[in-house]
This record gives structure tokens, C-alpha cells and sequence, in this order.
């Protein structure tokens, strides 16, 4: 099972609501989080696009993989309210872990992605000791600086990283050592799908937790968590070092599935563009790092073909519009909606 | 040996002074405002593609450009705080951050459209090029140049602040908004006068810095951490601490390149992350 990250975030979440001294039934009851309908529905559709678009599986399987990606910010910053702009340190770091690894001969995909979980998880829990000390300014300076020296490192160790080449000559075997990844990128959909579905259903049951309601409370007001008893500063540190290991995780899947790994996995373009996914789904609800992902991919797709600059110009508007006029993405927007109509209406989607 | 030292010292003090003048702007309006401008490189490049376009197209002579730089781009800075910025002082930071992201976004690709990809190149007037001979020591006249101006606009600014009447609203309206507002004073418009001066400052040193740091329009982004980092590191709201902050990065810098070029950038990442660890508040903290 790959349910890695899961356990130890569950390991670090319990006891750290138990001590802010829950009474022990309040312990062993677990929140209500049941599935809802819609949310069903949701997960039919990368499942019913198989069959509808197979000639876009590539895009659908990065879409998923970018997808998990911005999973892993939405709880460092939809959750946690840490204004991160180097997350793609980690998610390179998942995708080189991978790459290495198979290319010195390690290609069995399973135990990559736990590897690559490892590796970035460790570098997020010695991260996030630098993070928890200063506000937003600083934690936004030392998130950008740890970007960038990674990409910096990666550049200048060509002879490990291929440099500006990348990093090629990645064979990865098959998946459970029966199903190979083909050209067409079926196996590569499954896996991936199977993987997001997966760390979703951990990071789902996390943020309903005492420990994600924690969160949500140090978000809000900081300053007075501690005086209900919440450690912030342990509390922050555990949900950075678990949105590392996912988008380590995420990167280690980009590796694998398209066998290579360029050096803008380590950019700030990317953590950039993360974070315009998120804001453009809606942060704070997991699903909107889902559908963000979806529309800016094939957005991109679409638009970037004609030229990238006109692109990027685009992409900017759109977040200055976002910021002025939209705030809450398209879930949100879709919310507000969803309340007009129907007034008292409970909260749609997760 | 020690004459290279002084040589990469004098760089490096001359590269330091021009990130100052970029980012003395920045660290007001941070402090004062409490925004985090990541766009505030936008400004800069304004002033370096008014500098380049007026001294290639209409010959205007280069000292005559710089002025214009800090004019051209002062009027941004007003007429973008006055319909977008103010309304997102109250805002949280993250969102701050992304409408400066995308204002970056839209600056990068808009001088992508009007000026190409391409590095622009500068014709420095002959008595700048060239070195002069001082104590035994070849320094580039450009830095001598470089340096004066700055120590020039360092102490101009100092005066405004300490010694005018607007001087002693900025300085109200960054202690406290609500006591400043009470006693009378336009917190509103001094905000938006002093978000222009920033603006028209990084623009000076957009034109100044050409000739050091390039003019493409990925600047705002290339540039972006190292004015941040000095912000960051000297301490938002005041002008010592971006003074020290950025002499220090800019000699670290420069010495790093020069004496450990296959390190590269790292050195100067290194020195932030560090420098952050110890003073996560800057180096020198604003008294409320």
C-alpha cells in the first residue's frame, strides 16, 4: 500500500489534539465526514474522461499530477495560511529522488514514490523550523530563497542532475511488475489517478480531523491559538513537512510518467504558477486545487500554443482580477451561487 | 591580491548602492503600508526602458534621461496606487502577493511586446566610461558615478524625512495610521505621494542600472529576490536598515561571483537564509 504520508500524518495529528486536552471520547469519536453525492460524482469524471478523451490521456494524467500538487500547497496554505512561493523546491526535489533512482537502476515505481515522499518530506520538516520563525514576509523570502537555491544546486551539479539538459534515461518498470507504461499513457493514467485518489482520501480525512480544525483556527487567529492549549508552532511545522512529502510525491509521479525530469520542476515559475491553480479553484477546500489545476492546464493548453507571452500576460490579468473582483475562485464564485439560489443551502462540495 | 579586494569591495559597495536606490521605495511602502509589493521591479524596469528608448530614438543626453526615468516612472507608481493598489491595503498578504504576481506577469509580457526579448544595450557618454586612477587604484568611473548619486538621493531623502513638514506626515502615517488620521493629516494622499517617490526611485536606479544589471524584460522577476531580501533583511519602514542590508549583499555578492564563480547565486541565498534566521524581524526594527 502507498498510503505513506498518511500514517504519519495521522500519527502526528492525533496526538497533537490530544494535547490540547480532549477528553478521551472526544478522541476516539471520529469528525463526521462522510461523502457527499456531489463529491461521487467528481471522482467519476477522470474515470468516465478515460473513455471519452483518450487521446488527451497525457494531458489528463498531468493534470492529476499537477493537481496532487497543488493538494500539497492547499494545505500548507489553504489550511495552515503559510504563504509559500517556493513549493516547487519540494516537488522537485519528489521528481529528482525518482529520477535518480531510476536511472541507477531502482525502477520500480512504488518504491520511488516513498523514497521521493521521504526525501521532501525531511527537507519540509527542516524547512519548516526556518518557516515557523518569522510572519509572512519572511516566511514568503525564505520559501522563494530555498527555491531558488535548489535550482541553482540542481543547475550546477550537471554531473548528477543533467543541468539545463535534464535528466534523461529514466526507465521505469512496471507498475507491480505487470503493468508496463506504455506509449499511450493508460498505465501511467491509472497509476496516477490511483495515487491522487489515494493521498485525497488522506489529506480528506486530515483537514476534518481535530488537527486540520486546528489548522483552520491558527489561520484564522494565530495569536490565539495558544491560548486554547494548540502548540502552532509544532501544529505548522506538521502540516509543512506533510505538504512537502505530497509534493514530493506529485514531482516523483511527473518523473516516472514522462521519464524525464527537465530543471523548471525546480522554478519559480512552477511554485508561481501552483499558486495561481490554487487561487483560481479555491483554496481552503481541497477540490478547488483539483478543479484549478483542470482549468489552468487546459487553458494553457490551449492559449500557450499561440503564443507564450500573450499567455503569460493573460495569466496575470486573470490574478488581478481574481484578487479584486473573485476572491474564492471558481468554488467559491460556484458557492455564492449555489446560496443565492437556494437560500440556507449547506456548503457545496467537501 | 589586497588591491583585487578593494576593487571587488568598491563593486560591490557601487552594486549594493543601486539595489538600495531600487529598494528604499519598497521598504517604505512596506512599512508604511504594510503591502508586499512584489511588482515593485516593474518600476525599475519602467525607468531603465525610458532611460534606453529616450537616449537611442531622440538622443537625449543620458544625465537628461535620468530624471525622466524617475518622472516616467513615478507616474505609474501614482496612477497605479490610486486605481489598484489602495484597494487591497486592507487585504490579507496572500493576496497581495498575487496581484503582484500578476502585475509582474503583465509587465514582463507587456515589454516583451513593445521592446523584444532581447538584452537592451546602453551608450554610456565618454566621460562615464572608462576608469579613474585613485590612490594607486583603477576604479570604473561608471561606479564613482554610481556611488555619488546614490550618497546624493540618500541624502536628499534623509532631508525630506527628517527635516520637511511631508517628512513628519510619512514618518505619523507609518507610526500610526489612525493617530495620524485624527490629527489631521491626508493619510490617504500621503501614502499615494510616497508610493510615487518609491516608484520614482526604483525608476532612477532602473536607468542607472543598465549598465550593471541588464535591461530585459525579465528583470522585474531576475531582480525581484534581491530587492525583496533587502527588505526583508534590513527591516521594512526604514532607511538604515535597507542601507546596510543591501551594501552587505551587494559586496557578498560580488565577492561570491568573483572569488567562487562555479558556487554562483548561492552565495548571496546562503547569506539570506542565514541572515533571516537571525533577524526573522531585519536587521534594524522599526520603534512603533
Amino acid at each position: 500500500m502507498s498510503v505513506f504520508s498518511n500514517p504519519d500524518a495521522k500519527r502526528g495529528a492525533v496526538p497533537a489534539a490530544a494535547g490540547a486536552g480532549a477528553p478521551l471520547a472526544g478522541l476516539l469519536r471520529l469528525p463526521n465526514d462522510r461523502w457527499k453525492p456531489l463529491e461521487i460524482v467528481f471522482w467519476l469524471l477522470p474515470v468516465a474522461s478515460y473513455f471519452l478523451f483518450p487521446d488527451y490521456l497525457v494531458l489528463i494524467s498531468q493534470i492529476m499530477i499537477i493537481g496532487l500538487f497543488a493538494l500539497s500547497l492547499d494545505l500548507i496554505l489553504g489550511y495552515a495560511g503559510i504563504v509559500s512561493l517556493g513549493h516547487a523546491a519540494f516537488f522537485g526535489l519528489g521528481a529528482y529522488t525518482a529520477g535518480l533512482l531510476s536511472v541507477r537502476g531502482w525502477g520500480e515505481p512504488i518504491s520511488g514514490l516513498l523514497a521521493a515522499a521521504l526525501v521532501a518530506g525531511v527537507a519540509g520538516l527542516i524547512v519548516s523550523f526556518l518557516v515557523v520563525r518569522g510572519q509572512d514576509l519572511a516566511r514568503l523570502m525564505v520559501t522563494l530563497g530555498i527555491g531558488l537555491m535548489l535550482f541553482e544546486a540542481a543547475n550546477k551539479a550537471a554531473f548528477l542532475t543533467g543541468g539545463v539538459d535534464g535528466l534523461s534515461g529514466m526507465a521505469t518498470s512496471p507498475l507491480f511488475g505487470a503493468f508496463e507504461f506504455d506509449l499511450y499513457g493508460k498505465t501511467a493514467f491509472w497509476y496516477s489517478l490511483g495515487v491522487l485518489f489515494i493521498l485525497f482520501v488522506g489529506l480528506r480525512r486530515l483537514v476534518n480531523s481535530p488537527f486540520g480544525l486546528s489548522l483552520r483556527g491558527i489561520r484564522e487567529g494565530g495569536k490565539r491559538m495558544p491560548a486554547i492549549g494548540a502548540n502552532v508552532d509544532r501544529r505548522l511545522k506538521v502540516a509543512f513537512t506533510i505538504g512537502a512529502a505530497v509534493a514530493g510525491v506529485a514531482g516523483a509521479l511527473l518523473a516516472q510518467t514522462t521519464q524525464f525530469v527537465g530543471l523548471d520542476v525546480l522554478g519559480f515559475p512552477r511554485s508561481a504558477e501552483l499558486l495561481i491553480m490554487l487561487v483560481l479553484g479555491g483554496t481552503g477546500r481541497l477540490y478547488g486545487a483539483l478543479v484549478g489545476a483542470a482549468v489552468f492546464m487546459v487553458a494553457q493548453d490551449y492559449i500557450a500554443g499561440l503564443d507564450p507571452a500573450y499567455w503569460q500576460f493573460y495569466i496575470g490579468l486573470l490574478l488581478v482580477l481574481i484578487v479584486l473582483f473573485a476572491r474564492g475562485g471558481i468554488l467559491g464564485g460556484l458557492e455564492k451561487l449555489v446560496r443565492l439560489a437556494r437560500p440556507g443551502a449547506g456548503k457545496e462540495g467537501a | 591580491m589586497v588591491g583585487n579586494l578593494i576593487g571587488v569591495l568598491f563593486d560591490g559597495i557601487a552594486y549594493g548602492s543601486l539595489l538600495f536606490l531600487i529598494s528604499v521605495g519598497l521598504s517604505v511602502t512596506m512599512g508604511m503600508m504594510n503591502f508586499i509589493n512584489l511588482a515593485h521591479g516593474a518600476f525599475a524596469m519602467v525607468g531603465g526602458y525610458v532611460c534606453v528608448t529616450l537616449l537611442a530614438t531622440l538622443g537625449v543626453p543620458f544625465l537628461a534621461t535620468l530624471p525622466l526615468a524617475f518622472i516616467a516612472a513615478a507616474l505609474a507608481g501614482l496612477v497605479l496606487e490610486r486605481l489598484l493598489y489602495r484597494r487591497l491595503y486592507k487585504a490579507s498578504h496572500l493576496d497581495q502577493v498575487l496581484f503582484s504576481i500578476g502585475l509582474t506577469f503583465m509587465a514582463v509580457a507587456g515589454a516583451t511586446w513593445l521592446f523584444g526579448p532581447t538584452q537592451q544595450p546602453v551608450n554610456l557618454p565618454d566621460w562615464l566610461r572608462g576608469q579613474v586612477h585613485v590612490l594607486g587604484l583603477d576604479l570604473g568611473t561608471y561606479r564613482l558615478f554610481l556611488i555619488g548619486v546614490v550618497v546624493l538621493v540618500t541624502a536628499a531623502l534623509v532631508l525630506l524625512i527628517e527635516r520637511t513638514r511631508f517628512g513628519a506626515r510619512i514618518r505619523a502615517s507609518v507610526d500610526n495610521q489612525v493617530a495620524a488620521e485624527g490629527l489631521g493629516i491626508n493619510v490617504s494622499r500621503v501614502f499615494s505621494l510616497t508610493f510615487a517617490l518609491g516608484s520614482g526611485l526604483a525608476g532612477l536606479g532602473g536607468g542607472l542600472g543598465i549598465d550593471v544589471l541588464g535591461l530585459d524584460p525579465s528583470f522585474p522577476v531576475k531582480y525581484m529576490v534581491y530587492f525583496l531580501l533587502v527588505v526583508a533583511v534590513g527591516g521594512a519602514g526604514s532607511i538604515k536598515g535597507p542601507l546596510i542590508a543591501a551594501l552587505i549583499l551587494g559586496v557578498f555578492d560580488v565577492a561570491g561571483k568573483y572569488y567562487v564563480p562555479e558556487v554562483g547565486a548561492f552565495v548571496i541565498y546562503t547569506l539570506m537564509v542565514v541572515l533571516l534566521i537571525l533577524f526573522p524581524f531585519g536587521l534594524v526594527r522599526r520603534k512603533a
